[in-house]
């Protein structure tokens, strides 16, 4: 996982709530396993009905092609589970999603491959939004992971909170899977003592 | 000792570890894979060097990216075939069962499970697919997961989690005749607002889901996701235990005794303690149908589409005027009579024995209305099998219906199943965002009985006002 500490970069503004991943990624481009997804991200928006990319779409006007930063609304990313989403956005170049709220599904994903998800309550949240639409791309957002702080384009100043591991595996790009198996003699005892106290969940014959 | 909800009871009995941050080390009972979201899990184990943990606990099927003509084989669906093959290839290069398009157990992933007794009360279930709540009918703590949590449980059996508050939603009194439990739970979406499960764990209950079969609370279930409740459940009673008794991979013998025994200390203690509670009185409930292009945007078939004019919050607002204009509608005109083009039966929320039943008593001795393509994909092949063994596909495809092999098909539209932009469908599939079915395709999300209702009329019609003939 790449890691993340601090982003200097143009955030763009997608300010709409309940942006969901059949919009990030619609399932038409994920009958693929290149791998390649940020050609991808939120194609419907994005392309018009010929294919030709649609100019008023933000991520299409020249000042936030190189766009880092997205800042949206409440509940983004809800809906399926397809890290593809994830992915989508990271091939697109973004790294980090600012929103009021998240699905579930969406946060944990982001963690898992280095995208940073920010939660500001609302009120800060619009104010954000209102810096990064009237900077239009010419000022730049820093995102700090260290300080768990955002400077917005015009100014403002933003805290926000991330869980301390969360925090730590995106710091130091660490492996979720390697960081559980620290824990390994923990699990083989829940296992083992799991065996006889629920044997009705470890038998099992699964085969045809 | 204190008092506990369902949930506690679950989490509190799968903890490995207490971690630093009030997160919790969680062990996973059963591990379900499909082929659109666990390839890259089996690319990430294969290029870490890790095993499957517990093979013996994990099944993988083929469900999302099949085609559902029948006579099916890899290659129908062009787009497909890769998917199908890697999936065979990685499940015997790590040991894993796999349930393959043949089998006679295929089916959809989170109908599959219940089915043979896999889903089994208190315990944990996980799945790369938003809708493996689903499986909390059965009074199991079932969520989705991301690819790399796939291949996190793949290796380690376990999840690193925060826990969730809780949330009991109680459903009281009597559905009247016409409305199911998809009704239930769009009305639901729709009082609660799509983003209010957030960091959630919800409980169903009340007078109206105790009266639920367990399909019905499958069903209930199945759309926790849809209100933002990563995880949904009911806690177990005796008919949860009918259903299961004699289930393929159900305890059987001494080990169904004693797992009987700790199932029935699952439910919520009476005292305990929700983070949030909400009601919801079902006794005067109208079929209910989506307008828009979330499931938040439900209304009942008598009323008529909402008037963004009137919504005070300004977000809401502007969310609904573009979900007017996505689906075509104008605020205050009615829905029911509104003309559509595609009928889809099936998908994880509404593709079961019950459903299907529903809907031929619907499509008996009626025609297809001209015009509309209709289709009912059975949700697993044992379901189609007891559907054709009652002669529900012969009433299906009299009346003009067509009659598919099981998979997700037109609810995720991941095969070639989909919806023609600008066409309208009735869907009894969990999802009318835009694009869900296809490009500019507008879903109007519905219980099977109502889907059949619009089939047979051409629109969108009231099932209550339809005889059974």
């Amino acid at each position: 996982m790449e890691k993340f500490s601090r982003l200097e970069a143009v955030a763009a503004p997608m300010l709409r709530d309940n942006i969901d991943t059949d919009a990030i990624i619609p399932v038409a481009h994920m009958k693929t396993m290149s791998g390649e997804f940020g050609k991808s991200l939120f194609a419907n928006l994005r392309y018009q009905d010929d294919g030709n990319e649609d100019p008023e779409f933000v991520l299409n006007r020249p000042q936030f092609r190189d766009a880092k930063i997205l800042v949206g609304g409440e509940n983004f990313g809800c809906g399926s589970s397809r890290e593809h989403a994830v992915w989508a956005l990271l091939g697109f170049g973004i790294r980090c999603v600012v929103a009021s709220s998240y699905g579930d599904i969406f946060y944990n994903n982001s963690f898992q491959m280095g995208l940073l998800p920010i939660v500001l309550p609302p009120a800060e949240l619009e104010k954000l939004g209102a810096e990064v639409t009237a900077a239009d791309g010419v000022r730049r957002t820093t995102v700090d992971l260290e300080q768990l702080e955002i400077l917005g384009p015009v100014g403002g100043h933003y805290r926000f909170d991330v869980g301390p591991l969360k925090r730590r595996a995106l710091l130091e790009g660490l492996d979720a899977v390697g960081v559980t198996l620290l824990h390994a003699d923990q699990i083989d005892a829940f296992q083992s003592r799991d065996q006889g106290r629920r044997p009705w969940i470890h038998q099992l014959e699964l085969g045809r | 000792m204190s008092s506990k909800t369902l949930f506690d009871k679950v989490w509190d009995d799968h903890v490995v570890a207490r971690l630093e941050d009030g997160s919790d080390l969680i062990w996973i009972d059963r591990h379900i894979l499909h082929e659109m979201t666990s390839y890259k899990a089996f690319d990430d184990l294969r290029s870490a060097g890790h095993p499957v943990r517990c093979p013996h606990l994990t099944l993988a099927v083929q469900d999302h990216i099949l085609a559902t003509d029948p006579g099916r084989d890899d290659y129908t669906y062009d787009k497909g075939t890769q998917f199908i093959q890697a999936q065979r290839r990685n499940t015997a290069e790590f040991g894993v069962p796999l349930v393959d398009l043949d089998d006679e157990r295929q089916g959809i992933v989170h109908v599959v499970a219940p089915e043979l007794g896999l889903t089994l009360p208190g315990s944990t279930l996980v799945c790369g697919d938003s809708h493996t709540c689903t499986n909390g009918g059965l009074g199991a703590l079932a969520f989705g997961l991301g690819s790399s949590d796939v291949g996190h449980v793949l290796a380690t059996q376990t999840l690193s989690l925060r826990r969730p508050k809780t949330i009991r939603v109680s459903f009281e009194g009597k559905c009247p005749n016409g409305v199911f439990p998809k009704d239930m739970i769009l009305h639901l979406a729709r009082s609660i607002g799509v983003a209010a499960g957030n960091g959630y764990a919800a409980e169903y209950a009340g007078s109206a889901v105790r009266a639920l079969s367990v399909e019905g609370r499958l069903t209930l279930c199945n759309m926790s996701v849809e209100w933002g409740a990563r995880m949904g459940m009911v806690a177990p009673d005796d008919t949860t235990y009918a259903y299961l008794a004699g289930r393929a991979h159900a305890p059987k013998g001494q080990a169904w005794d004693h797992a009987l025994e700790a199932w029935q200390k699952l439910p919520s203690d009476s005292d305990a303690n929700f983070d949030r509670e909400f009601s919801i009185d079902v006794s005067q409930l109208p079929p209910q149908t989506t307008w828009g292009t979330s499931p938040e945007h439900t209304i009942g078939i008598d009323e008529v589409v909402p008037d963004p004019a009137q919504e005070p919050d300004l977000d809401r607002r502007k969310s609904m005027k573009r979900a007017l204009a996505y689906m075509g509608l104008k605020p205050g005109s009615a829905i029911e009579g509104l003309n559509i083009q595609r009928v889809f039966i099936g998908s994880c929320t509404n593709s079961r024995l019950s459903d299907l039943r529903e809907a031929a008593k619907v499509a008996k001795g009626r025609k297809v209305a001209t015009d509309v393509r209709a289709m009912v994909v059975p949700g697993s092949t044992p379901i189609k099998r007891q559907a054709e063994a009652e002669g529900l596909d012969q009433i299906f495809l009299d009346a003009g219906f067509e009659w598919h092999e099981s998979a997700c098909s037109m609810c995720a539209s991941v095969n070639a199943d989909y919806v023609a932009p600008y066409e309208r469908c009735v869907s009894t599939g969990n999802r009318n965002y835009e694009g869900r079915q296809g490009r500019n395709a507008r879903t109007h999300l519905a219980s099977p009985a109502m889907a059949a209702a619009a089939a047979v009329n051409g629109c969108l019609a009231d099932v209550r006002r339809m005889k059974e003939s």
